[in-house]
Protein backbone atom coordinates (compact mmCIF):
# COMPACT_ATOMS: atom_id res chain seq x y z
CA UNK A 1 0.00 0.00 0.00
CA UNK A 2 1.53 3.35 -0.82
CA UNK A 3 1.46 6.10 1.98
CA UNK A 4 -0.58 8.44 0.02
CA UNK A 5 -3.38 5.67 -0.33
CA UNK A 6 -2.62 5.08 3.84
CA UNK A 7 -2.92 8.83 4.29
CA UNK A 8 -6.52 8.74 2.09
CA UNK A 9 -7.59 5.72 3.90
CA UNK A 10 -6.87 7.19 7.34
CA UNK A 11 -8.10 10.70 6.62
CA UNK A 12 -11.65 9.33 4.91
CA UNK A 13 -12.04 6.53 7.74
CA UNK A 14 -11.88 9.04 10.54
CA UNK A 15 -13.72 11.89 8.61
CA UNK A 16 -16.63 9.90 6.92
CA UNK A 17 -17.35 7.88 10.44
CA UNK A 18 -17.54 10.73 12.60
CA UNK A 19 -19.50 12.71 10.62
CA UNK A 20 -21.88 9.50 10.41
CA UNK A 21 -21.66 8.89 14.28
CA UNK A 22 -22.84 13.20 13.98
CA UNK A 23 -24.92 12.29 11.55
CA UNK A 24 -27.68 10.10 13.93
CA UNK A 25 -27.97 13.25 15.67
CA UNK A 26 -28.99 15.49 13.23
CA UNK A 27 -31.59 12.75 11.71
CA UNK A 28 -33.36 12.96 14.67
CA UNK A 29 -33.43 16.70 14.86
CA UNK A 30 -34.47 16.80 10.97
CA UNK A 31 -31.66 18.69 10.42
CA UNK A 32 -29.43 16.34 8.35
CA UNK A 33 -30.40 18.55 5.41
CA UNK A 34 -28.46 21.69 7.06
CA UNK A 35 -24.71 20.04 6.19
CA UNK A 36 -25.63 20.33 2.58
CA UNK A 37 -26.03 23.99 2.29
CA UNK A 38 -23.15 24.59 4.97
CA UNK A 39 -20.99 22.47 2.38
CA UNK A 40 -21.95 24.51 -0.57
CA UNK A 41 -21.19 27.68 1.47
CA UNK A 42 -17.60 26.26 2.23
CA UNK A 43 -17.02 26.42 -1.16
CA UNK A 44 -16.16 30.30 -1.20
CA UNK A 45 -13.48 29.51 1.05
CA UNK A 46 -12.39 26.18 -0.41
CA UNK A 47 -12.15 28.36 -3.91
CA UNK A 48 -9.61 30.67 -1.91
CA UNK A 49 -7.84 27.48 -0.77
CA UNK A 50 -7.19 26.41 -4.21
CA UNK A 51 -6.61 29.70 -5.47
CA UNK A 52 -3.55 30.31 -2.43
CA UNK A 53 -2.77 26.44 -2.28
CA UNK A 54 -3.84 25.84 1.27
CA UNK A 55 -5.77 22.96 2.78
CA UNK A 56 -9.29 22.85 1.65
CA UNK A 57 -10.74 22.16 4.92
CA UNK A 58 -8.72 25.32 6.42
CA UNK A 59 -10.49 27.24 3.66
CA UNK A 60 -13.68 25.87 4.56
CA UNK A 61 -14.49 26.02 8.19
CA UNK A 62 -14.55 29.90 8.85
CA UNK A 63 -16.68 29.91 5.61
CA UNK A 64 -19.29 27.33 7.77
CA UNK A 65 -18.88 28.81 10.70
CA UNK A 66 -20.62 31.79 9.14
CA UNK A 67 -23.28 29.66 7.60
CA UNK A 68 -24.28 28.57 10.87
CA UNK A 69 -24.38 32.28 12.30
CA UNK A 70 -26.48 33.42 9.31
CA UNK A 71 -28.54 30.96 9.55
CA UNK A 72 -29.14 30.91 12.89
CA UNK A 73 -29.30 34.66 13.35
CA UNK A 74 -31.55 34.79 10.41
CA UNK A 75 -33.93 32.43 11.96
CA UNK A 76 -34.20 34.22 15.10
CA UNK A 77 -34.81 37.45 13.38
CA UNK A 78 -37.22 36.37 10.58
CA UNK A 79 -38.48 33.02 11.92
CA UNK A 80 -38.26 31.99 8.42
CA UNK A 81 -38.58 28.00 8.16
CA UNK A 82 -35.23 26.49 8.80
CA UNK A 83 -35.44 25.02 4.92
CA UNK A 84 -35.74 28.68 2.83
CA UNK A 85 -32.89 30.18 5.04
CA UNK A 86 -30.39 26.97 4.14
CA UNK A 87 -31.33 27.17 0.49
CA UNK A 88 -31.09 31.54 0.70
CA UNK A 89 -27.36 30.97 2.03
CA UNK A 90 -26.47 27.54 -0.13
CA UNK A 91 -27.28 29.13 -3.29
CA UNK A 92 -25.32 32.52 -2.41
CA UNK A 93 -22.44 30.14 -1.56
CA UNK A 94 -22.49 28.46 -4.45
CA UNK A 95 -22.66 31.61 -6.29
CA UNK A 96 -19.76 33.89 -4.66
CA UNK A 97 -17.60 30.52 -5.36
CA UNK A 98 -18.39 30.75 -9.19
CA UNK A 99 -17.49 34.44 -9.35
CA UNK A 100 -13.63 33.66 -8.63
CA UNK A 101 -13.22 29.73 -8.45
CA UNK A 102 -10.87 29.28 -11.36
CA UNK A 103 -12.96 26.69 -13.44
CA UNK A 104 -10.05 24.62 -14.30
CA UNK A 105 -9.77 23.50 -10.26
CA UNK A 106 -13.26 23.48 -9.64
CA UNK A 107 -13.34 19.60 -9.54
CA UNK A 108 -11.45 19.53 -6.08
CA UNK A 109 -14.00 22.11 -4.39
CA UNK A 110 -16.95 20.68 -6.05
CA UNK A 111 -16.25 16.46 -5.14
CA UNK A 112 -13.37 16.61 -3.00
CA UNK A 113 -9.98 15.78 -3.01
CA UNK A 114 -8.77 12.87 -0.50
CA UNK A 115 -6.45 11.04 -2.90
CA UNK A 116 -4.12 14.22 -2.47
CA UNK A 117 -4.26 14.72 1.66
CA UNK A 118 -1.08 15.72 2.88
CA UNK A 119 0.30 14.36 6.21
CA UNK A 120 -0.36 17.20 8.20
CA UNK A 121 -3.83 17.39 7.25
CA UNK A 122 -4.21 13.71 7.96
CA UNK A 123 -2.54 14.07 11.28
CA UNK A 124 -5.14 17.34 11.99
CA UNK A 125 -8.02 15.37 10.19
CA UNK A 126 -7.51 12.56 12.64
CA UNK A 127 -7.22 15.08 15.91
CA UNK A 128 -9.94 17.15 15.13
CA UNK A 129 -12.61 13.68 14.59
CA UNK A 130 -11.43 12.81 17.44
CA UNK A 131 -12.05 16.01 19.15
CA UNK A 132 -15.84 15.62 17.98
CA UNK A 133 -16.16 12.02 18.32
CA UNK A 134 -15.42 12.08 22.25
CA UNK A 135 -17.78 15.74 22.91
CA UNK A 136 -20.15 13.88 20.58
CA UNK A 137 -20.01 10.48 22.74
CA UNK A 138 -20.07 12.40 26.04
CA UNK A 139 -22.83 14.82 25.30
CA UNK A 140 -25.12 12.27 23.07
CA UNK A 141 -27.23 11.66 25.45
CA UNK A 142 -28.31 14.92 26.79
CA UNK A 143 -28.23 15.77 22.76
CA UNK A 144 -31.28 13.00 22.15
CA UNK A 145 -32.72 14.35 24.87
CA UNK A 146 -32.96 18.20 23.74
CA UNK A 147 -34.11 16.32 20.75
CA UNK A 148 -37.04 14.56 21.79
CA UNK A 149 -38.10 17.93 23.81
CA UNK A 150 -35.65 20.47 24.55
CA UNK A 151 -37.85 21.99 27.28
CA UNK A 152 -37.99 18.52 29.12
CA UNK A 153 -34.33 18.50 28.65
CA UNK A 154 -33.78 21.86 30.42
CA UNK A 155 -36.29 21.16 33.27
CA UNK A 156 -33.82 17.86 33.66
CA UNK A 157 -31.13 20.62 34.29
CA UNK A 158 -29.57 20.24 30.99
CA UNK A 159 -27.35 23.36 30.08
CA UNK A 160 -29.32 23.80 26.39
CA UNK A 161 -26.95 26.57 25.46
CA UNK A 162 -23.70 24.78 26.16
CA UNK A 163 -24.74 21.00 24.44
CA UNK A 164 -26.27 23.43 21.29
CA UNK A 165 -22.67 24.97 21.44
CA UNK A 166 -20.82 21.19 21.21
CA UNK A 167 -23.37 20.29 18.87
CA UNK A 168 -22.66 23.20 16.12
CA UNK A 169 -19.33 23.43 16.78
CA UNK A 170 -19.08 19.71 15.81
CA UNK A 171 -20.91 20.56 12.60
CA UNK A 172 -18.75 22.92 11.68
CA UNK A 173 -15.60 21.05 11.96
CA UNK A 174 -17.08 17.66 10.27
CA UNK A 175 -18.99 19.79 7.39
CA UNK A 176 -15.27 21.31 6.75
CA UNK A 177 -13.84 18.32 6.84
CA UNK A 178 -15.98 16.81 5.20
CA UNK A 179 -15.34 19.30 2.03
CA UNK A 180 -11.71 17.81 1.69
CA UNK A 181 -13.21 13.51 1.70
CA UNK A 182 -16.57 14.48 -1.04
CA UNK A 183 -16.58 18.30 -1.65
CA UNK A 184 -18.70 21.22 -1.13
CA UNK A 185 -21.52 19.70 -3.39
CA UNK A 186 -22.67 16.60 -1.00
CA UNK A 187 -21.33 16.88 2.48
CA UNK A 188 -25.37 16.40 3.49
CA UNK A 189 -24.60 12.55 2.25
CA UNK A 190 -21.92 12.14 4.11
CA UNK A 191 -23.92 12.75 7.61
CA UNK A 192 -27.26 11.70 6.10
CA UNK A 193 -26.39 8.15 4.41
CA UNK A 194 -25.28 5.48 6.94
CA UNK A 195 -27.29 7.33 9.36
CA UNK A 196 -30.09 6.62 7.56
CA UNK A 197 -29.16 2.94 6.68
CA UNK A 198 -28.49 2.69 10.11
CA UNK A 199 -31.98 3.63 11.17
CA UNK A 200 -33.37 1.23 9.07
CA UNK A 201 -31.45 -1.93 11.16
CA UNK A 202 -31.29 -0.16 14.52
CA UNK A 203 -33.98 -1.18 17.52
CA UNK A 204 -32.00 1.09 20.46
CA UNK A 205 -29.68 4.50 20.58
CA UNK A 206 -26.45 2.57 20.98
CA UNK A 207 -27.34 0.07 17.84
CA UNK A 208 -28.40 3.65 15.77
CA UNK A 209 -25.22 5.64 16.56
CA UNK A 210 -22.46 2.64 15.95
CA UNK A 211 -24.17 0.80 12.91
CA UNK A 212 -23.97 4.72 11.29
CA UNK A 213 -20.05 5.05 12.55
CA UNK A 214 -19.68 1.30 11.22
CA UNK A 215 -21.44 2.59 7.85
CA UNK A 216 -19.36 5.99 7.12
CA UNK A 217 -16.36 3.76 8.05
CA UNK A 218 -17.05 0.98 5.14
CA UNK A 219 -18.34 3.40 2.61
CA UNK A 220 -14.40 5.63 3.02
CA UNK A 221 -12.57 2.55 3.25
CA UNK A 222 -14.45 0.85 -0.37
CA UNK A 223 -14.92 4.35 -1.70
CA UNK A 224 -11.16 5.20 -1.53
CA UNK A 225 -9.78 2.04 -2.42
CA UNK A 226 -12.26 1.72 -5.72
CA UNK A 227 -11.25 5.11 -6.92
CA UNK A 228 -7.54 3.74 -6.67
CA UNK A 229 -8.05 0.97 -8.34
CA UNK A 230 -10.57 2.46 -10.97
CA UNK A 231 -9.09 6.22 -11.29
CA UNK A 232 -12.48 7.79 -10.58
CA UNK A 233 -12.62 10.23 -8.08
CA UNK A 234 -12.74 9.41 -4.54
CA UNK A 235 -15.96 11.65 -3.09
CA UNK A 236 -18.63 10.19 -5.52
CA UNK A 237 -17.12 6.69 -4.97
CA UNK A 238 -17.53 7.28 -1.14
CA UNK A 239 -20.83 8.78 -1.11
CA UNK A 240 -22.52 6.22 -3.71
CA UNK A 241 -21.07 3.23 -1.67
CA UNK A 242 -23.13 4.68 1.38
CA UNK A 243 -26.42 4.88 -1.33
CA UNK A 244 -26.12 1.38 -1.76
CA UNK A 245 -25.51 0.48 2.33
CA UNK A 246 -28.67 2.35 2.18
CA UNK A 247 -30.77 0.19 -0.35
CA UNK A 248 -29.87 -2.95 1.45
CA UNK A 249 -31.25 -1.56 4.68
CA UNK A 250 -34.27 -0.60 3.36
CA UNK A 251 -36.11 -3.86 3.90
CA UNK A 252 -35.63 -4.18 7.35
CA UNK A 253 -37.30 -0.62 8.24
CA UNK A 254 -39.20 -1.19 10.42
CA UNK A 255 -41.50 1.51 9.75
CA UNK B 1 -52.84 23.06 56.59
CA UNK B 2 -50.37 22.52 54.65
CA UNK B 3 -47.08 25.07 53.36
CA UNK B 4 -47.57 27.02 50.50
CA UNK B 5 -44.59 26.16 47.68
CA UNK B 6 -45.62 27.97 45.28
CA UNK B 7 -47.00 31.60 45.27
CA UNK B 8 -48.05 33.95 42.48
CA UNK B 9 -49.03 37.78 43.08
CA UNK B 10 -49.72 39.89 39.98
CA UNK B 11 -48.49 37.29 37.98
CA UNK B 12 -48.35 38.10 34.59
CA UNK B 13 -46.86 36.63 30.74
CA UNK B 14 -46.43 39.40 27.81
CA UNK B 15 -45.05 37.28 24.81
CA UNK B 16 -43.64 39.52 21.40
CA UNK B 17 -45.63 42.16 23.36
CA UNK B 18 -48.76 40.61 23.44
CA UNK B 19 -50.13 40.04 26.81
CA UNK B 20 -51.28 36.88 27.31
CA UNK B 21 -51.58 36.35 30.95
CA UNK B 22 -51.85 39.26 33.55
CA UNK B 23 -52.93 39.74 37.35
CA UNK B 24 -52.77 36.38 38.68
CA UNK B 25 -53.09 35.59 42.16
CA UNK B 26 -52.92 31.99 43.06
CA UNK B 27 -51.07 30.15 45.24
CA UNK B 28 -49.97 25.96 45.26
CA UNK B 29 -49.64 24.29 48.95
CA UNK B 30 -48.00 20.77 49.24
CA UNK B 31 -49.83 18.26 48.54
CA UNK B 32 -52.72 19.52 46.33
CA UNK B 33 -53.83 18.81 42.95
CA UNK B 34 -54.28 21.78 41.15
CA UNK B 35 -55.78 21.47 37.52
CA UNK B 36 -55.38 24.82 35.28
CA UNK B 37 -58.28 24.64 32.81
CA UNK B 38 -59.65 26.83 30.03
CA UNK B 39 -60.56 26.78 26.75
CA UNK B 40 -57.42 26.30 24.05
CA UNK B 41 -56.01 29.55 23.41
CA UNK B 42 -56.24 30.50 26.63
CA UNK B 43 -53.01 30.62 27.85
CA UNK B 44 -52.44 27.21 29.89
CA UNK B 45 -49.86 26.09 28.57
CA UNK B 46 -48.27 29.69 28.71
CA UNK B 47 -48.81 29.85 32.30
CA UNK B 48 -46.92 26.41 33.08
CA UNK B 49 -44.23 26.93 30.85
CA UNK B 50 -43.74 30.74 32.99
CA UNK B 51 -44.04 29.07 36.24
CA UNK B 52 -41.38 26.73 35.22
CA UNK B 53 -38.84 29.61 34.21
CA UNK B 54 -39.14 28.55 30.32
CA UNK B 55 -40.99 31.18 29.44
CA UNK B 56 -40.58 34.90 31.44
CA UNK B 57 -42.79 36.40 33.48
CA UNK B 58 -43.82 40.03 35.12
CA UNK B 59 -45.32 40.07 38.80
CA UNK B 60 -43.94 37.90 41.75
CA UNK B 61 -43.53 34.50 41.73
CA UNK B 62 -42.25 32.74 44.76
CA UNK B 63 -41.35 29.22 45.22
CA UNK B 64 -41.31 29.03 49.17
CA UNK B 65 -39.30 25.54 49.10
CA UNK B 66 -36.56 24.19 46.48
CA UNK B 67 -38.61 22.64 44.27
CA UNK B 68 -37.73 19.12 42.57
CA UNK B 69 -40.10 19.44 39.64
CA UNK B 70 -41.12 17.27 37.27
CA UNK B 71 -42.69 17.94 33.70
CA UNK B 72 -44.62 15.71 31.36
CA UNK B 73 -45.07 18.97 28.98
CA UNK B 74 -47.54 18.51 25.71
CA UNK B 75 -45.16 18.48 22.94
CA UNK B 76 -43.31 15.39 24.69
CA UNK B 77 -45.56 12.84 22.83
CA UNK B 78 -45.27 9.45 20.96
CA UNK B 79 -44.81 11.46 17.58
CA UNK B 80 -41.63 12.80 19.17
CA UNK B 81 -39.95 8.94 18.88
CA UNK B 82 -42.06 7.68 16.33
CA UNK B 83 -39.43 7.53 14.08
CA UNK B 84 -36.31 7.00 16.28
CA UNK B 85 -35.18 3.94 17.51
CA UNK B 86 -35.25 4.71 21.40
CA UNK B 87 -36.29 1.97 23.55
CA UNK B 88 -37.72 2.50 26.89
CA UNK B 89 -34.34 1.59 27.93
CA UNK B 90 -32.67 4.66 26.16
CA UNK B 91 -35.67 7.07 27.59
CA UNK B 92 -34.47 5.97 31.39
CA UNK B 93 -30.46 6.17 30.38
CA UNK B 94 -31.17 9.56 29.70
CA UNK B 95 -31.66 10.00 33.43
CA UNK B 96 -28.68 7.37 34.24
CA UNK B 97 -30.76 5.24 36.31
CA UNK B 98 -29.93 1.88 37.77
CA UNK B 99 -31.50 -1.13 36.38
CA UNK B 100 -33.56 -2.05 39.68
CA UNK B 101 -34.85 1.69 40.06
CA UNK B 102 -35.89 1.80 36.31
CA UNK B 103 -38.29 -1.91 36.94
CA UNK B 104 -39.46 -0.06 40.08
CA UNK B 105 -40.93 2.95 38.39
CA UNK B 106 -42.11 1.11 35.75
CA UNK B 107 -44.03 -1.50 38.10
CA UNK B 108 -45.24 1.39 39.83
CA UNK B 109 -47.35 2.55 36.42
CA UNK B 110 -48.03 -0.89 35.83
CA UNK B 111 -45.76 -1.78 33.09
CA UNK B 112 -44.47 -5.34 32.29
CA UNK B 113 -40.10 -5.25 32.64
CA UNK B 114 -40.60 -7.29 29.16
CA UNK B 115 -41.30 -3.16 27.98
CA UNK B 116 -37.72 -2.18 28.48
CA UNK B 117 -36.57 -3.87 25.00
CA UNK B 118 -39.31 -2.20 22.86
CA UNK B 119 -39.35 0.78 21.18
CA UNK B 120 -41.01 4.02 22.81
CA UNK B 121 -42.29 4.35 19.28
CA UNK B 122 -44.23 1.30 19.03
CA UNK B 123 -45.98 1.43 22.28
CA UNK B 124 -49.66 1.63 22.67
CA UNK B 125 -50.62 5.13 23.27
CA UNK B 126 -51.85 4.18 26.59
CA UNK B 127 -48.05 2.40 27.41
CA UNK B 128 -46.16 5.24 26.28
CA UNK B 129 -48.41 8.05 28.61
CA UNK B 130 -47.78 5.37 31.54
CA UNK B 131 -44.05 5.17 30.45
CA UNK B 132 -43.67 9.03 30.67
CA UNK B 133 -45.24 9.06 33.84
CA UNK B 134 -43.01 6.73 35.43
CA UNK B 135 -40.06 8.56 33.41
CA UNK B 136 -40.99 11.72 35.09
CA UNK B 137 -41.80 10.28 38.47
CA UNK B 138 -37.81 8.52 38.21
CA UNK B 139 -36.66 12.08 39.41
CA UNK B 140 -38.47 11.86 42.19
CA UNK B 141 -39.91 15.22 42.22
CA UNK B 142 -41.87 16.50 44.94
CA UNK B 143 -44.27 18.70 42.55
CA UNK B 144 -45.19 17.27 38.71
CA UNK B 145 -46.29 19.81 35.98
CA UNK B 146 -48.26 18.22 33.41
CA UNK B 147 -49.69 19.29 30.45
CA UNK B 148 -52.27 17.98 29.03
CA UNK B 149 -51.23 14.49 29.90
CA UNK B 150 -54.06 12.30 27.83
CA UNK B 151 -54.63 14.16 24.47
CA UNK B 152 -53.00 11.29 22.95
CA UNK B 153 -55.20 8.26 24.64
CA UNK B 154 -58.30 7.52 23.76
CA UNK B 155 -61.02 8.31 26.87
CA UNK B 156 -60.59 4.49 28.68
CA UNK B 157 -57.19 5.70 28.43
CA UNK B 158 -57.17 9.24 29.78
CA UNK B 159 -59.72 7.80 32.72
CA UNK B 160 -56.37 5.08 33.66
CA UNK B 161 -53.88 7.60 33.56
CA UNK B 162 -55.47 10.13 35.69
CA UNK B 163 -56.65 6.80 38.40
CA UNK B 164 -53.37 6.39 38.27
CA UNK B 165 -51.86 10.11 38.87
CA UNK B 166 -54.18 10.30 41.70
CA UNK B 167 -53.12 7.25 43.32
CA UNK B 168 -49.39 7.85 43.06
CA UNK B 169 -50.38 11.64 44.16
CA UNK B 170 -52.59 9.97 47.66
CA UNK B 171 -49.27 7.26 48.33
CA UNK B 172 -47.01 9.58 47.45
CA UNK B 173 -47.90 13.26 48.83
CA UNK B 174 -46.71 14.70 45.32
CA UNK B 175 -48.08 18.15 44.26
CA UNK B 176 -49.41 17.85 41.40
CA UNK B 177 -49.80 20.72 38.91
CA UNK B 178 -51.92 19.88 35.58
CA UNK B 179 -53.52 21.47 32.67
CA UNK B 180 -56.76 20.48 30.99
CA UNK B 181 -60.07 21.21 29.21
CA UNK B 182 -61.66 18.14 30.46
CA UNK B 183 -64.52 19.56 32.83
CA UNK B 184 -64.63 15.87 34.33
CA UNK B 185 -61.23 15.71 35.24
CA UNK B 186 -61.28 19.10 37.34
CA UNK B 187 -64.10 17.58 39.25
CA UNK B 188 -63.19 13.78 39.26
CA UNK B 189 -59.29 14.60 40.94
CA UNK B 190 -58.39 18.30 41.90
CA UNK B 191 -58.81 19.70 45.20
CA UNK B 192 -58.05 22.92 43.40
CA UNK B 193 -58.96 24.51 40.26
CA UNK B 194 -57.51 27.25 38.63
CA UNK B 195 -59.68 28.65 35.19
CA UNK B 196 -58.67 31.06 32.68
CA UNK B 197 -59.97 32.50 29.64
CA UNK B 198 -59.41 34.58 26.64
CA UNK B 199 -61.39 37.08 28.26
CA UNK B 200 -59.93 37.93 31.00
CA UNK B 201 -62.34 35.82 33.38
CA UNK B 202 -60.98 33.74 35.76
CA UNK B 203 -61.73 31.82 38.85
CA UNK B 204 -59.71 30.25 41.21
CA UNK B 205 -60.47 27.89 44.32
CA UNK B 206 -62.30 24.72 45.44
CA UNK B 207 -64.19 22.71 42.25
CA UNK B 208 -67.20 22.48 43.64
CA UNK B 209 -67.27 26.31 44.88
CA UNK B 210 -65.99 28.45 42.42
CA UNK B 211 -67.66 26.56 38.95
CA UNK B 212 -70.78 27.86 38.97
CA UNK B 213 -72.81 27.30 35.79
CA UNK B 214 -72.02 31.37 35.59
CA UNK B 215 -68.35 31.29 35.65
CA UNK B 216 -68.18 28.73 33.22
CA UNK B 217 -70.23 30.41 30.76
CA UNK B 218 -67.86 33.56 31.26
CA UNK B 219 -64.91 31.28 30.72
CA UNK B 220 -66.51 29.37 28.05
CA UNK B 221 -68.57 31.67 26.41
CA UNK B 222 -71.20 29.73 25.85
CA UNK B 223 -73.55 27.65 27.96
CA UNK B 224 -72.18 24.24 29.46
CA UNK B 225 -74.37 21.94 31.31
CA UNK B 226 -72.97 20.26 34.20
CA UNK B 227 -75.16 18.36 36.07
CA UNK B 228 -74.11 17.71 40.12
CA UNK B 229 -75.79 14.93 41.54
CA UNK B 230 -76.69 15.96 44.62
CA UNK B 231 -79.07 13.66 46.82
CA UNK B 232 -77.98 10.79 45.12
CA UNK B 233 -77.31 7.71 47.19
Amino acid sequence: MTNQLLLSLISGIFIAGSAAYLGTLMLSKRMAVVAGPLGHLALPGAALALIYGFSLYIGAFPFVILGILLIWGIEIRTRLPMEALTAIVFATGVAIAFLFLPIDKAEAALIGDISKVNAYETVSAVILCSVVLIAINRSYSNLMLMNINEDVAKIEGISVKKYNLIYLASIAIIVALGVDLVGGLMTAALVAIPAAASRNFSKTLVQFGLLSGIFGVISAVIGIISAKLTGLPAGPLVILTSTVIFLISIPASKN
Amino acid sequence: MSDILLEAKNFGVTLDRTPILKDLDFSVREGEFLTIMGPNGSGKTVLVKSLLGLLPHDGDLKWHKKPRVGYLPQGLNQTSVRDMPVTVHDFFSFKKLKQDEIRKYLSLVGLERSVLNKRAGLLSGGEFQRMLVAWVLASQPNIVFLDEPTTAVDISGGETIYSLLRDIWEKQQLTIVNVTHDLNIVYAHSTHVLCLSRFGHRCYGVPKDVLTPEVLRDIYKTDIKFYTHEGES
